[in-house]
Order: structure tokens, then C-alpha cells, then sequence
């Protein structure tokens, strides 16, 4: 009894301890607010390689800010929550963040099915997110925006363009320069792969092409066979996909292994080292769009990409890591319009939302502001092809088509 | 209509792997009247077994024709290992408990096993990389096969006919059909049941490792997700077949298999149902044929609990 006592209270001295320690850490570094960028996206599962990119690309960001001292008076920390690519996680995250009056600004999600669920949660609390990634244009353009655009949710920005472009820009490549004139089309029924492959077929009938055939797979399904003997039979001369790299990377292994010598085409869902190392030789010549242009290749992104391999985050910063830097950071100048001396005024979740919309600045992947819908003005695309075992860049450039 | 003989070459490979893991369950369920929803599992782990093998064993760059032997026997022994000792401790300890117990044993056995390859093996998040066969495709007439389809459709018969050959012939079959008849009896008459069940949940375990090795060979990847939906195809192959039935779970699988490559192909070619067929719908037409054999002959096609069912 009088051991555990003993142990009881050198416990709890030590637990104080550690307490008072950390307070007086905190007083030492002056009286600074802490204010929290959150971030949504697929940590584990399915798109977890891209969604890494995402949670790695707003630290960075947030470094950056902490180090240069850029909001005086103020800590950034990032809060990265896991939605698994699942709607449904993606809509629990968003109450848990709008709920932490410490998160003024959220980056996130990767994918546009996740979108459609968070928005409302965000609009409601006023809290600012921008998505680096999300395609699909209903998000910003509303639900009619063939026809009568209007913005669904104020709250609600991306620095990706949408799939009304990179469906056309892809239509317009695969007609136009690639010379094909008979495609296949395959999705996989989700809002961001069956999105893409409409516009991409609406595109290349309008050119002039033809459509010799339409399937559609599950996600999770691994066994293509039967639907390659169709796009065999239909003698098409290219494929497009509608969809992410899971399905899509065994699908064009099955594709040439069967003996249909056609280049598989696809969106930026497919654009990740892991659809050529599971493929194989088998991906070679196939092709995808993605937004913006190369990090890599912008001179811009250098100074990113260094600090990004030497901090040991894990994974890559792959297709949306530059973009993510550029969303968290046009949060942290909107903060830094708002709060002044680390003093959070009311209202203060509003306010960022308004400066979020004025935002005009150069990014790392490119010059950063927002129209009227919470769209990207930049407008850039680019067509990769796999050469060599290696995703490269063959294309870039504009559609407004 | 040359699309024919390819979509049967289809048909018959997927089958194959379906009935090599349908054995599992069947012969379980012949014997101790369990469906072993763990089973898809250890098909999984035996593909990662395997995969082990020639990452973390075998000197880089082994010849296939050297790394396929050894990656079969350690995706063997990972299997065996895996589906014996979930015999023994998840599922021994409930034999005699209501039935629902051990079915909610297996289905927490399989998340288990997920998980745990999910959050320990490395990289295990996304796909990982099979190593392949160094051959083919070939093509023949208007048909193409892949290397890895070639893997399957010669274990799988030699698989079935080794089966065949120890449940007729070797005294321990003759000991396991007794018990699938009667456990009771054969108990008094000094045959080692519980003995008998270990060797049914070990040449399930092992048919389930040759078939992920087959998987890895010809889709290219393994994932910690894979058990699950080929596991309950499987499942509907053994039902499909007569669940108890060893020859049952081969014609199921390969009936099942030949209805879903038949229906991504055909069926939308029927005027009206335009809407119904094509990729996605694979697998909704392999659970109405499912439904279709129940309704009409519930014992499945080849029939069940025979008096040599096991």
C-alpha cells in the first residue's frame, strides 16, 4: 500500500511536472495564439499515395509560415484527419473540425464524392475550404452548370481546374494529336470517374470521333477479361478510363495482355507512380490529363521539393502536394488579413472567407486567385504519357473548349 | 462472334481460382458444418506469404522457374499455418456452441486478419507488386492467354485430381469421409476427429494459397482487401455447386466464373436489357444465378451432404 502510494505521487509529481515545463516552454515563446489549418484526404486505403501528398504539402506550408513569421503573433499547426476516401468519414471530419474554434481555414478533401458531403458542414460554420484537387464541376458551378451556373456554397474554393476542361482537353489530344478517331469508353460509375469519362466522350464525338463502345467496371473488382474481349471486338483505337489508378492499372495490364496494342487514356486520378509499377511494361505509352503543370518542372516549386524530401514526411508530394502548399497558404494570408496581433476578432471565420475570395498571389504551381464560383483562374493542364517506365509531361497548356 | 471461345478461356480461368478456394469452405463445412467466413482471409495471407517469399527470402532476381516452387510453398505454409490455428483457437473452443457463434467468430477473424496485414505489413495500404510469370501472353487463333492464366489452369485440375485421389484412396481420406458422415461414430470407431478437421482446414488453407499465388499471377498485385470478394464468390461457388461437396465446389466455381464473363459480354446484347449487362453488372448476375439454383434446387448443382460429401 504505502509503494503504491509512493509510485501514485511521484506520478503525478512527475505528470505536474512535465505540465508546468511545457507552460513555461509556451510563456518563453511570448504570447502567441495558436490557430489550426485542418486538412481532410485520404490518409490510409484506397488514394492514400495522393492523399499523403496533400497533409505533407500543408505542413510544408505551415512551416513555412511558422518560420518566416508571417502572421505576427500567431502559431499555425496542422490537423489532419483521415477520411479513407469515404464520403460518410468525410462528412464526421468536417463536423469535428468546423466544431474546434481553433480551425479557421481547412485544406481538403482530395476527392470530389467527399466533397459533396463536407461542403454544407463547412457553409454553415462559415469556415473557409479550399480543395486542391476536387474536378467534378457541380461543386462550385452547381448542379445545372451545363446550362445555368450558380455557386452552390460560398465557403467553397479549389486551386485544381475541373473535369469540364480536362474531358475536353483530353478529347481534344486524343483526336487531334494522337490522330485516334475510335475510342472505348470505360468508368467506374463514381462522381468522378463516370463525370470525366461524359465530358471526355461529349469532347470527342464534337471533334469528330466515335464512340465504338461504353462499359462500366466497380471499384474493388480486379477481373477485366470479359470486358477486355469486348474492347477487342468493338476494334477501337484508344480506351479512355473514367476513374482512379486501383482499377485502372490492372485493367490496362489485362488490356495488353489480351493483345489489344491501344494506349489506355485517362484523368489525374490515374497520374501516380503506383499505376506504372503495378502495370509494368504493359502501361507504357498510356496516357493522363492533370491539372496545372508539372511541379517538378516549375521553377517556382524548387525550394518546395527540397524542403519536401528533407523533411522525411511520408510518401510523395505527387500530383496535388504543390497545390496544397498554395490552398494553405492562401489561408494563412487571409489569416493574416483578419487576425492582427494574435488577437481573433468575432466573426473572424467570415471574414477569412472574404479575403480568401480577394486572394491574388504567385504560387508554387502557378498564379493563385479565385473567380466568382470559387474556381481556380488557372487554367493550366497537362497531358502525361508513361515513356520508359516514367510519367512524361508531353503536353501543356490551356482549354476553355 | 469470334469473341466466344475467348470469353469461355475467361470464364474457365476465373472459375478455376473460384473452385480452388471454394474446396475451403466446402470441405470445412462437410465436415464440422462450418461456413468459415475467414477463409477469403487466408487466401489473402497466402498470397502475402508467397509475395514474401521472393521479397524478403529469395536473392533478388531469382528465375521464376525457382521462385514459383518456393513461393508456393511458403504462401502454402502461411496459409496452413493461419487456417490451422484459427481451428484451434477461434473455432475448437465454440465446437458444440449454437451455430451463430462460430459464424461471428469467423466474420471477427476476418477483419482481424485484414487489419493486422493492413497496419503491419510494409506498404501494405496500397496494391502490391506480384512478380510474374517471364512469358507469354500467347495467342491462339482469336484467343489470348496470360501467363498467369496458364498457372491456374494447370494446378487447379491437378490440385483437384491429388483431392480426389487421398479422399478415395489414402486411409486418412477414408477416415475423413467417415467423419463427414457421422463425427459421432466415427469417433467410436477410434478414428482422431478432431485430427480430421485440422487436416480439412489444412488442404483448404493450402488450395487457398495456390489460388492467391494464381491471383497475384495473373491480376499483378496483391491487396489486404483481395479475400474478401473473392472469398464470397467462392463462397457462392461452394453453395453454387452443393457446400459439402468437393466435386460440387469445382463445378460451381466454374459455372459461376463462365456466368460472369458471359453476362459482362452477352448480356447487353439482348434487346431490352441494354441497361443490365456490361462490367459492372458481373456480379449481380453470378448472386441471380445463385438465387435461380437455390430457389430450384436448393442442394445445389452437383448436391450436398452426399454420403461422401467430404
Amino acid at each position: 500500500m504505502v509503494i503504491l502510494t509512493a509510485v501514485l505521487t511521484t506520478g503525478a509529481l512527475t505528470l505536474t511536472a512535465c505540465g508546468s515545463r511545457d507552460n513555461s516552454g509556451d510563456s518563453k515563446s511570448g504570447s502567441k495564439t495558436e490557430i489550426i489549418i485542418g486538412v481532410d484526404a485520404p490518409l490510409t486505403g484506397q488514394n492514400s499515395a495522393t492523399g499523403l501528398g496533400i497533409q505533407g504539402g500543408v505542413q510544408i506550408a505551415v512551416d513555412d509560415a511558422n518560420k518566416n513569421n508571417t502572421v505576427p503573433g500567431v502559431t499555425f499547426k496542422v490537423q489532419a484527419l483521415d477520411d479513407k476516401a469515404i464520403p460518410a468519414s468525410g462528412q464526421q471530419n468536417a463536423t469535428q473540425l468546423v466544431q474546434n474554434d481553433k480551425v479557421l481555414g481547412v485544406v481538403g478533401p482530395l476527392n470530389s464524392g467527399v466533397a459533396t458531403q463536407m461542403q454544407q458542414v463547412f457553409d454553415t460554420a462559415n469556415l473557409v475550404e479550399i480543395s486542391p484537387s476536387n474536378t467534378a464541376p457541380e461543386l462550385t458551378q452547381g448542379k445545372n452548370w451545363q446550362t445555368a451556373k450558380s455557386r452552390p456554397f460560398k465557403t467553397y474554393f479549389r486551386t485544381a481546374t475541373t473535369d469540364a476542361l480536362q474531358g475536353g482537353f483530353a478529347a481534344d489530344y486524343a483526336y487531334n494529336t494522337l490522330k485516334k478517331r475510335k475510342v472505348f469508353v470505360v468508368d467506374d460509375k463514381q462522381t468522378y470517374g463516370a463525370g470525366l469519362a461524359k465530358l471526355f466522350k461529349a469532347g470527342f464525338t464534337k471533334a469528330g470521333g466515335k464512340v465504338a463502345g461504353e462499359d462500366h467496371v466497380n471499384t474493388g473488382d480486379t477481373d477485366f477479361s470479359a470486358l477486355v474481349t469486348k474492347i477487342k471486338n468493338a476494334k477501337a483505337d484508344l480506351v479512355y478510363y473514367g476513374g482512379q489508378y486501383d482499377e485502372s492499372e490492372k485493367l490496362t495490364k489485362q488490356l495488353k495482355d489480351g493483345g489489344a496494342k491501344i494506349p489506355l487514356f485517362g484523368g489525374d486520378g490515374m497520374f501516380t507512380p503506383t499505376y506504372i509499377e503495378t502495370a509494368g511494361k504493359t502501361s507504357e505509352g498510356d496516357l493522363v490529363t492533370s491539372v496545372g503543370q508539372p511541379v517538378d518542372s516549375l521553377p517556382s516549386a524548387a525550394d518546395f521539393i527540397k524542403k519536401y524530401k528533407a523533411s522525411g514526411l511520408k510518401g510523395d508530394y505527387g500530383t496535388y502536394g504543390g497545390y496544397s502548399y498554395d490552398a494553405a497558404t492562401a489561408i494563412i494570408k487571409a489569416i493574416g488579413a483578419v487576425v492582427k496581433d494574435g488577437k481573433i476578432p468575432d466573426g473572424a471565420r467570415a471574414k477569412i472567407v472574404s479575403e480568401v475570395q480577394k486572394t491574388k498571389f504567385d504560387g508554387i504551381a502557378g498564379p493563385v486567385s479565385f473567380d466568382e464560383f470559387g474556381d481556380t483562374t488557372n487554367k493550366q493542364l497537362t497531358v502525361y504519357q508513361v515513356v520508359d517506365g516514367k510519367w512524361k509531361a508531353v503536353k501543356s497548356g490551356t482549354f476553355n473548349g | 462472334m469470334n469473341t466466344l471461345p475467348q470469353q469461355l478461356a475467361n470464364g474457365l480461368f476465373l472459375g478455376s481460382m473460384y473452385g480452388l478456394i471454394a474446396i475451403g469452405y466446402t470441405m470445412v463445412y462437410g465436415i464440422v458444418q462450418l461456413i468459415n467466413f475467414a477463409h477469403g482471409e487466408i487466401f489473402m495471407t497466402g498470397g502475402f506469404g508467397a509475395l514474401s517469399v521472393y521479397l524478403y527470402v529469395l536473392p533478388n532476381g531469382t528465375s521464376m522457374w525457382i521462385a514459383l516452387p518456393a513461393m508456393l510453398i511458403g504462401g502454402g505454409i502461411v496459409s496452413v499455418l493461419i487456417a490451422v490455428g484459427a481451428e484451434r483457437f477461434a473455432y475448437r473452443p465454440l465446437r458444440g456452441a449454437p451455430r451463430l457463434a462460430p459464424l461471428i467468430t469467423a466474420i471477427g477473424l476476418s477483419l482481424a486478419l485484414q487489419q493486422i496485414v493492413f497496419n503491419t505489413y510494409p506498404n501494405a495500404k496500397t496494391d502490391l507488386t506480384f512478380p510474374q510469370l517471364p512469358f507469354g501472353p500467347w495467342h491462339i487463333g482469336s484467343v489470348s492467354i496470360q501467363s498467369g492464366s496458364v498457372f491456374v489452369i494447370v494446378a487447379a485440375p491437378l490440385c483437384m485430381a491429388a483431392l480426389a485421389l487421398f479422399v478415395s484412396l489414402s486411409r486418412t481420406g477414408r477416415a475423413m469421409q467417415a467423419t463427414a458422415q457421422d463425427p459421432d461414430t466415427a469417433q467410436l470407431m477410434g478414428i482422431d476427429t478432431n485430427r480430421i478437421i485440422v487436416i480439412a482446414f489444412a488442404i483448404g488453407g493450402f488450395f487457398a494459397a495456390v489460388a492467391a499465388v494464381a491471383y497475384g499471377l495473373r491480376y499483378g498485385t496483391v491487396k489486404y482487401d483481395m479475400g474478401f470478394q473473392m472469398g464470397l464468390k467462392a463462397f457462392t461457388a461452394a453453395v453454387l455447386g452443393g457446400i459439402g461437396n468437393i466435386y460440387g465446389a469445382m463445378v460451381g466455381g466454374l459455372v459461376l466464373g463462365l456466368a460472369e464473363t458471359m453476362a459482362t459480354s452477352y448480356i447487353d446484347g439482348i434487346p431490352g436489357m441494354q441497361q443490365l449487362g456490361g462490367g459492372g453488372w458481373s456480379s449481380v448476375w453470378a448472386f441471380v444465378l445463385l438465387i435461380l439454383v437455390l430457389l430450384f434446387r436448393p442442394q445445389g448443382l452437383v448436391g450436398e451432404r452426399v454420403a461422401d460429401r467430404a
